[in-house]
């Protein structure tokens, strides 16, 4: 066991010593992998932020419910207490009609106006948010329902057509991600494949004799599968650096847009769990893509 | 140690390489097989190695039947057998000591004992020493002590050796020669193909010898050849046949 473990860390760094030994071309095919790998990393980044950005309108995502006049306070809030006793409820706000009328005064510009009225005009209302869990349209549809159905309750308003809009896009836009993944994983696999297999011809001589002093296929491949190892995490490395240029040179910009806005929004970069991926994902085609390589072209070589 | 019943080997261009080749030789003997260049040594050579299978006829190999032996199962099979090459077969990118423990590495032997065996194997062909050269560093001799150093680290019990003086000359094709005699001392069968009459002359032990692919002299009896044949012109009759 000791002895296995001992040859492959053997191998490991040696084929690490013969990738060093052609710095350049070692460097150039890297650097094809780390593109391709950046490509879909940098989209993530991007709809992840997007994400983000737009967490403020999930909270935009409210019913919201009017109460009939008159309904007292007390009644309110214990109606306030009930719609925030489901599941499917994140939580429950309670605007009273003097304070609906305050903040009304103060954002619509209407407070003079406004102030001479000597009834309030404004009912109850209350704010449900659902759970993020449940935002599909048609359970918010049938949340709504049962609140119309609640007594002293007046209105209810649910606006689900851009909640949907906003879905669809998404949807679009990460099954656009999934396939543009898939196919540049394809070429990683044929680009580390095609590089292994220039390496199996250039050794041809080395694998012939360790053939014949009887080593066998999986001996005479492991090196080159170590080697896929090492291109796949190499480009797994600079398509991290690309992605955190391109963030960093992005960062600014998207600041001024956000602050012009008025938001403090601020571009985030690959978090612990995103990069860990990505570097596994490297390796991993990486190997995939030598193993496929090595043994295919591996067989052709006999010793004569 | 190896059998050959009635053996054929015909290439795919049609050149019949072996026909009908029927020999055995004993576990512990040392036997060079003779004949022009396109005789059938390395062919001979190359089906015992498995690098070549028959196309017809049983090759039985230290008691195993060449035709069993599936390609999986070849670089097993191969490890039993030390190779020695005319043109060396080193990996020139690699120490003297890498080459030499390629077949221990193989062979998944230890570190520390790889070191010890390719430092006695070193030893036993006169390199201890030159284990960090490089092979270009080293003469063409010193580089075939290299190939044999490789070829009997990992003790196999049958030595097979194509041409292995071919590209020496006649002091040191002795002092190769001398190196597999003293392995045939320890009890290892070795065979060698070679066509240097120089160094048949020297050495009074079984030789096979191929004409276009027969045996025309299976030089079954050692005492036959017991006496070096100090007659050059005796012997150039032996190496291609009497004059008719």
């Amino acid at each position: 066991m000791i002895a296995w473990l001992t040859r492959h860390l053997q191998t490991l760094v040696g084929s690490l010593g013969r990738l060093s030994q052609q710095k350049f071309s070692t460097f150039l095919t890297m650097l094809v992998i780390g593109i391709a790998l950046a490509l879909p990393t940098c989209l993530h980044v991007l709809v992840t932020n997007a994400q983000r950005a737009t967490g403020a309108w999930h909270r935009a995502l409210e019913i919201s419910v009017f109460l009939q006049p008159q309904t007292p306070e007390t009644e309110a809030q214990q109606l306030a207490d009930r719609i925030s006793k489901r599941r499917d409820v994140a939580q429950v706000e309670l605007i009273t009609a003097a304070k609906g009328l305050e903040e009304f005064q103060r954002q619509s510009g209407f407070g003079e106006a406004l102030a001479a009225l000597n009834e309030n005009p404004l009912p109850h209302a209350l704010l449900v948010r659902p759970d993020g869990a449940y935002t599909s349209t048609d359970h918010l549809a049938e949340l709504a329902a049962w609140i119309r159905e609640l007594p002293s309750v007046d209105i209810v308003q649910l606006d689900t057509g851009w909640v949907e809009r906003l879905n669809a896009i998404l949807e679009a836009i990460s099954r656009a991600i999934v396939i543009a993944t898939a196919l540049l994983a394809l070429g990683v696999l044929v680009i580390v494949g095609n590089t292994i297999r220039l390496d199996i011809q250039n050794r041809r001589a080395e694998i012939e004799i360790t053939k014949l002093v009887g080593g066998s296929d999986g001996f005479v491949r492991r090196p080159f599968l170590y080697s896929g190892l090492w291109y796949g995490l190499g480009g797994a490395v600079l398509a991290w650096l690309i992605t955190a240029l391109v963030v960093s040179a992005l960062r600014d910009p998207v600041g001024r847009i956000a602050s012009l806005y008025g938001s403090s929004f601020e571009l985030a970069s690959l978090d612990l769990g995103t990069s860990t991926k990505l570097l596994l994902t490297g390796a991993a085609l990486g190997w995939i893509g030598s193993f496929l390589s090595a043994t295919r072209h591996l067989r052709d070589i006999e010793p004569s | 140690m190896i059998r050959f019943d009635h053996v054929y080997k015909r290439y795919p261009n049609g050149r019949e390489a072996l026909s009908n080749v029927s020999l055995e030789v004993a576990r512990g003997e040392l036997v060079f097989v003779t004949g022009h260049s396109g005789a059938g040594k390395s062919s001979l050579l190359k089906l015992i190695a498995l690098i070549e299978r028959p196309t017809r006829g049983q090759l039985i190999v230290n008691g195993q039947n060449v035709a069993g032996v599936s390609r999986r199962k070849i670089p097993a099979f191969r490890r039993q057998i030390g190779m020695v090459f005319q043109d060396h077969k080193l990996l020139y990118d690699r120490t003297v000591f890498d080459n030499v423990a390629l077949p221990l590495v193989i062979a998944g032997v230890r570190t520390k004992e790889i070191g010890k065996r390719v430092r006695a194997a070193l030893d036993q062909v006169g390199l201890l020493g030159r284990e960090q050269c490089l092979p270009l560093e080293l003469s063409t001799g010193e580089q075939q002590r290299v190939g044999i150093a490789r070829a009997v680290v990992s003790k196999p019990p049958l030595l097979i050796a194509d041409e292995p003086t071919g590209n020496l000359d006649p002091d040191l094709s002795l002092e190769v020669m001398n190196l597999f005699r003293r392995f045939n001392e320890v009890g290892v069968t070795v065979l060698i193909a070679s066509h240097d009459l120089y160094l048949l002359d020297r050495f009074p032990v079984r030789r096979i010898r191929l004409e276009n692919g027969r045996i025309v002299d299976p030089g079954n009896a050692a005492a036959d050849d017991a006496a070096p044949l100090l007659d050059p012109r005796k012997l150039l009759e032996r190496e291609h046949g009497a004059p008719s």
